[in-house]
């Protein structure tokens, strides 16, 4: 009996072992880590980080006007991008499921930004943005194109949701695609015969059943807004003057190239607090819609 | 679905898809018509279509980024890093269904808790970790930091597929004689192999593009992977578009040809993927 304890317990070891172990140091020990650090002011060079107490998240909501502005930008930027990226995504799949032509190949150009990198991304865009859009806009003399749109806070700010509403709008249509395929087209066909207009069966019959999608691509688009780095970095590296600085990029700016490791550390574990409660509070009132529908 | 029926909506409908495909298509025009422009001809007008095709650009962009040395460690950096995390992933996956106790039911609860964890949380004290155990500045060293960032995820939805293989064909290879490690080796991992795929998939397009993870452990030049090649390419020659580019272009082309061959399957793994989690 003993033995085959024994040899349970080797197997347990065998089997989970090498990845818990490996995820525990790299990313558990961090997270712990990470949250002594931001009671220490630390330049990363010291050996001792001196303890300081509260005096980082003090600093943090008190002495740091950049950071301020980069949550504010953050949280502008998440609700206009996660709202139009949805929109769009929602639309384009209505449109795609329908018996069109080139459906498939719509589907894959609009998708084909996700595969890239963003910091490939951010800088083609800042291309568009500086070159192309003056060219077209000498061409055709259109106000839109001739726009300082990386020159500005407001421009650079719309800017950013662009670039970010094109690359992901293809991964959520996908989502949403998938779930209108999958309603019983009976159950639209009975609406049809009833002479239910179009509306109708959109506001009672589709977007209740899919409202589970709507639920993964709020969730994924929060997730993918609110840790916002690569793609800003590249296209406008938080300029003007720090106005389209993401919360993420100010995390990597204080500890990086400032070197005030505490702070950083301190602003790192706000930043999980802050996401942490904004994709709960979204799961659990999308749940509730999903209950009611 | 609403309209298997003809309606004449049905033709505007398809011109506004088009419309919208025709923009999502439009920044590669103008990356891929500029990148074969001189400078002058990019400034004049980043529009229009070049008037002869040059290569030279595409030349200096090659050897500057050394490109098959960042293609190179780019494919070393993914493909070890996926190939680990899913084989632990999957055993530990499998072993914590098949054999539950209280620990490694805390371990899964850990696992599933980290995916909230945003990497930029955790990523100063990570570089700190990271020196601590050598993993600052090498290939290998990276590829074992992934495992740490990727098990959380590869264990989840393996998990949840696990329990959905049925438990009578391990039972009856126990019977047979078969250990432990051979009933997961020869019975249980290929039978995992749909979800496996997915797990490869969503890992990939995260590893093969990821910018701030190498940007903060790898700095010798000769280990950087195409995002850094790129980002280090800019940093040196900002505004040089013309070159620049064309690095922008070499930088997308593997991961676009990887998309189309897999495209099926990257649709399916990522529809998948996204509704499990």
């Amino acid at each position: 009996m003993n033995n085959r304890r024994m040899r349970d317990i080797r197997e347990d070891i065998f089997f989970i072992g090498p990845g818990f172990i490996i995820f525990a140091l790299i990313v558990l020990f961090s997270f712990v880590l990470g949250i002594y650090y931001s009671f220490t002011e630390w330049n990363g060079v010291n050996k001792e980080a001196l303890w300081v107490g509260l005096d980082n998240y003090l600093q943090v909501f008190k002495g740091d006007e950049q950071a301020g502005v980069s949550a504010v930008f953050t949280l502008k930027f998440t609700l206009a991008s996660v709202i139009t990226a949805n929109l769009l995504a929602f639309g384009l799949a209505l449109a795609l499921t329908l018996p069109l032509k080139n459906a498939k190949l719509m589907r894959t150009i609009i998708f084909l930004p996700n595969v890239i990198g963003g910091i490939i991304l951010g800088f083609v865009w800042r291309f568009i943005f500086t070159n192309s859009f003056v060219s077209i806009g000498e061409l055709t003399g259109s106000w839109f194109f001739e726009l300082p749109w990386l020159g500005t806070p407001m421009t650079g700010f719309w800017a950013s949701v662009i670039v970010f509403v094109w690359q992901r709008t293809g991964y959520l249509m996908m989502i949403y695609v998938a779930a209108i395929v999958s309603i019983d087209d009976t159950l639209l066909e009975a609406a049809y015969i009833d002479g239910a207009s179009q509306l109708h069966m959109l506001t009672k019959i589709i977007i209740p059943l899919t409202v589970q999608a709507i639920t993964v691509c709020v969730f994924l688009a929060l997730s993918w807004t609110t840790k916002m780095f690569d793609v800003i970095f590249a296209l406008t590296n938080g300029g003007p003057f720090g106005s389209t600085e993401t919360f993420a990029m100010n995390i990597y700016y204080e500890a990086f190239q400032y070197n005030n490791y505490g702070l950083g550390s301190a602003k790192a574990i706000l930043f999980f607090i802050i996401v942490g409660f904004i994709s709960t509070a979204q799961v659990l009132t999308t749940k509730k819609w999903e209950v009611e529908a | 679905m609403i309209t298997n029926k003809y309606f004449p909506r049905l033709f505007f409908i398809e011109m506004a898809v088009v419309v919208i495909a025709l923009i999502y298509l439009s920044p590669f025009y103008f990356v891929v018509v500029n990148s074969l422009k001189p400078f002058g001809e990019i400034i004049e007008n980043a529009a229009s279509l070049p008037s002869t095709i040059r290569w030279d650009n595409y030349v200096k962009a090659w050897n500057t980024v050394s490109f098959p040395q960042v293609f190179l460690n780019s494919l070393l950096v993914t493909s070890f890093s996926i190939a680990g995390m899913v084989l632990m992933g999957a055993m530990a996956a499998w072993r914590m269904v098949r054999r539950p106790h209280k620990i490694s039911g805390i371990i899964f609860v850990l696992f599933v808790a980290a995916m909230v964890i945003p990497f930029q949380s955790v990523m100063i004290p990570m570089v700190k970790v990271a020196k601590l155990f050598g993993l600052l500045n090498s290939i290998p060293g990276i590829v074992i930091i992934y495992f740490g960032f990727g098990m959380p995820l590869t264990v989840f939805l393996l998990h949840g597929f696990v329990k959905s293989i049925p438990k009578e064909l391990e039972e009856s290879a126990y019977i047979d004689g078969c250990s432990t490690f051979q009933s997961f080796f020869q019975i249980v991992f290929p039978l995992m192999r749909t979800m496996v795929v997915t797990v490869i998939i969503l890992q990939t397009l995260w590893i093969w593009n990821d910018f701030l993870l190498p940007l903060l452990v790898l700095f010798k030049e000769s280990i950087r992977t195409i995002p850094l090649g790129i980002f280090s390419f800019f940093g040196q020659y900002l505004n040089q578009w013309d070159s620049a580019l064309a690095t922008l272009i070499m930088g997308m082309v593997p991961i676009i040809i990887f998309f189309l061959i897999l495209q099926n399957y990257i649709i399916r793994g990522i529809t998948a993927g996204s509704i499990k989690s």
